[in-house]
């Protein structure tokens, strides 16, 4: 039997709005997914170790604060640092559409801004997780 | 035909038309004539006959050189306040070079470390023109105050002259929006201590603006809304009567900010029943007597969760109706949004044409000429004592809880904050709520808006200001004056004055909040997901 997924949706730096984050979490666990979430403030120091103890294979980043382009190349290359090279990394927020490309290449493979459907965002990371996996 | 339930956006169900039954026969709507208790109709008797509303808008970016050049664009346009946006760093107590501030400098606000960076802030403004200052200071509120109070002395102005309103309302960032530094005990005596402050010295000023918007931004239905923001205000009433600050001496500065939804008819049915709610409450709970502490002034601004990033003009469209929701809810103060807003913060286009929106309503829409033009009609009036009705059912929940605070620390809020997200959200990928753009008139391509960038280089300003400033002060009598506000925290005194002799100094924000925290401890969020 193929191992349940495993997302870790996370809040990193001092942005508050979390009511997207949330939201996407119980969709990913209505979806069969095993969900856990950092809650607010998370540093990338403490989403790097939460994503290796809790042994994802995908990591959600919610910024809504303008703060992106700082903070998520920082996870991504902590994440990577502690061996955890196969991660899938996600992010949604407030993310001019400019933006993508930078993240795309800092190793995000999913950028989800307002407006997604919620199962779009399940069926990204089923796919790209069956991908990962072979 | 349509065999759908109609229901509002709140989920209150529409029949498909309204007469006197459904009213009350014993509701004699006629006798609650504006201006008069309990003030659902209007605060006033003549209300925008006799003044419109504030304009004001929220801003601030990057340094305090360049958010004080865009208050100064947005007055000469035409606005009469306008609301100070500080950037996170500065809302939870870091200054602009602590690691966790990294990359967050200036980015949804102005940074501002120290009195110098409020001095810059808010040189050259005229403030002749400015009818209200907002500022979104809450677990920072006793510093903001002190800064500006700092400010105007060192001027040589009377800084109660200065028509400041400052939010000061800390629970809800516990559930709704995470700008929090201390636990909620020691926050709301803080949230006390500039109330009291300002009643005895700064009387002209707004020394809290109860929140719903965030509470509404975070997934609250328009009952929600209100139920929680009035459980908020009953913590700090209760807890400034028990300090023996007189309700009558600060309850007519207070203001209510609640959000402006897309929902026309239920959003001034909320606005109209926010002040009937309050009126009772003042009067019943409080024993309040002068009218203006049971005459509730509403501040609203146009939802900033409503917008879209599809087709982002239609934004204006939005806030166009929530703007006329505002103003048929006969609200006070009102702040628009820009059409880019899902996207990034606004160009100094798309807040100009927010503004103009603003103007077109109050000077061409012809709503203005007479008091809750909308009272008497039956679905109104349905719908505003419907609101009461179930607004006053969840109060009763949450006094049994024991109040916000209790229902705060158990996750009760969150808990119910989460479900209504989730339930909206849920509906729109279902296509039962239409959402234009979004979920039923879809364009292929992305249509393109310029978007603002924030000059990564202002970062690196503000934090080389606070350095020098830092350097260039006179460290001995900083360390005195922090050593007063631990004192006057440990010694459980109102802490203003002395944070104010602190600012003047020019102690750092963080360097206070540290000293605060030293007392206080810090606050460690309940993950409710």
């Amino acid at each position: 039997m193929t191992r349940v997924i495993r997302v870790l949706v996370a809040k990193p730096g001092l942005d508050g709005h979390d009511r997207g984050a949330k939201v996407v979490a119980r969709a990913l666990r209505d979806a069969g997914m095993e969900v856990i979430y950092t809650g607010l403030h998370a540093t990338p120091e403490e989403i790097a170790e939460a994503a290796v103890q809790e042994d994802v294979d995908v990591v959600g980043l919610s910024i809504l604060s303008g703060a992106h382009r700082t903070l998520v190349p920082k996870v991504v290359e902590l994440v990577k640092k502690k061996g955890k090279e196969d991660v899938i990394f996600v992010a949604g927020g407030i993310i001019p559409e400019d933006d993508i490309p930078f993240l795309q290449e800092h190793g995000v493979s999913g950028v989800f801004g307002p407006g997604t459907p919620l199962e779009d965002i399940a069926t990204f990371i089923r796919s790209h997780v069956s991908a990962a996996r072979g | 035909m349509d065999k759908r339930k109609h229901t509002t956006l709140s989920g209150i169900e529409l029949k498909a038309s309204y007469g006197p039954e459904d009213i009350g026969l014993d509701r004699n709507v006629a006798a609650e004539a504006p201006g008069t208790y309990p003030f659902t109709r209007g605060i006033t008797p003549e209300m925008y006959r006799e003044q419109l509303w504030v304009m004001g808008q929220y801003s601030g970016f990057a340094s305090a050189e360049e958010a004080n050049q865009r208050y100064r664009y947005l007055i000469e346009k035409g606005q009469t306040g306008f609301s100070i946006a500080l950037d996170l760093p500065t809302q939870m107590g870091l200054d602009s070079d602590h690691p966790m501030a990294e990359g967050e400098v200036g980015r949804c606000g102005v940074a501002i470390d120290s009195l110098k960076d409020m001095e810059i802030l808010l040189e050259g403004i005229p403030f002749e023109k400015v009818r209200q200052m907002r500022t979104t200071a809450n677990a920072i509120a006793p510093i903001i105050l002190a800064m500006i109070v700092a400010f105007a002395e060192k001027k040589g102005v009377d800084p109660n002259g200065i028509n400041v309103l400052l939010q000061n309302d800390i629970l809800k960032e516990y559930f709704c929006r995470g700008t929090f530094i201390f636990p909620p005990g020691p926050s709301v005596k803080l949230a006390v201590d500039v109330v009291e402050y300002c009643a005895k010295h700064l009387n002209r000023w707004t020394p809290m603006a109860i929140c719903g918007y965030h509470i509404r931004d975070a997934g609250a239905t328009a009952v929600q809304e209100l139920a929680f923001t009035l459980a908020d205000a009953i913590a700090y009433l209760d807890a400034a009567v028990k300090r023996g600050v007189e309700i009558d001496l600060f309850a007519p500065r207070l203001y209510q900010f609640l959000g402006a939804h897309i929902d026309l008819l239920e959003e001034v049915a909320k606005f109209r029943a926010a002040r009937r709610l309050w009126a009772k409450l003042m009067k019943e709970r409080y024993g309040a007597r002068k009218p203006e502490s049971l005459a509730l002034r509403i501040f609203a601004y146009t939802l900033g969760g409503a917008l879209t990033a599809e087709q982002p003009l239609n934004n204006i469209v939005r806030v166009t109706i929530e703007t006329l929701g505002a103003v048929l809810g006969g609200v006070q103060t009102l702040a628009t949004s820009s059409y880019d807003e899902a996207l990034s913060i606004p160009t100094e286009e798309a807040v100009t044409v927010s503004l103009r929106t603003q103007q077109i309503v109050a000077y061409e829409s012809g709503v203005t000429g007479t008091a809750d033009p909308l009272g008497g009609s039956y679905a109104i009036e349905y719908l505003t004592n419907e609101i009461e009705r179930q607004v006053n059912e969840y109060l009763q929940k949450i006094e049994a809880y024991g109040g916000a605070v209790p229902c705060i620390e158990k996750g009760f809020f969150q808990k119910e904050l989460a479900d209504s997200a989730y339930r909206f959200q849920r509906m729109i990928d279902s296509g039962e709520r239409v959402i234009v753009g979004v979920n039923r008139f879809r364009d292929e391509a992305r249509s393109k808006i310029p978007v603002f960038k924030v000059d990564p280089e202002s970062e690196l300003r503000v934090v080389e200001r606070t350095r020098k400033v830092r350097q260039t002060r006179n460290n001995a009598a900083v360390k005195r004056a922090l050593d007063g506000v631990k004192r006057a925290a440990e010694g459980g005194d109102n802490v203003i004055p002395s944070i104010i002799a602190a600012v003047k100094e020019y102690a750092t924000l963080g360097e206070i909040c540290d000293t605060l925290k030293s007392v206080y401890g810090s606050y460690k969020p309940v993950n409710i997901c």
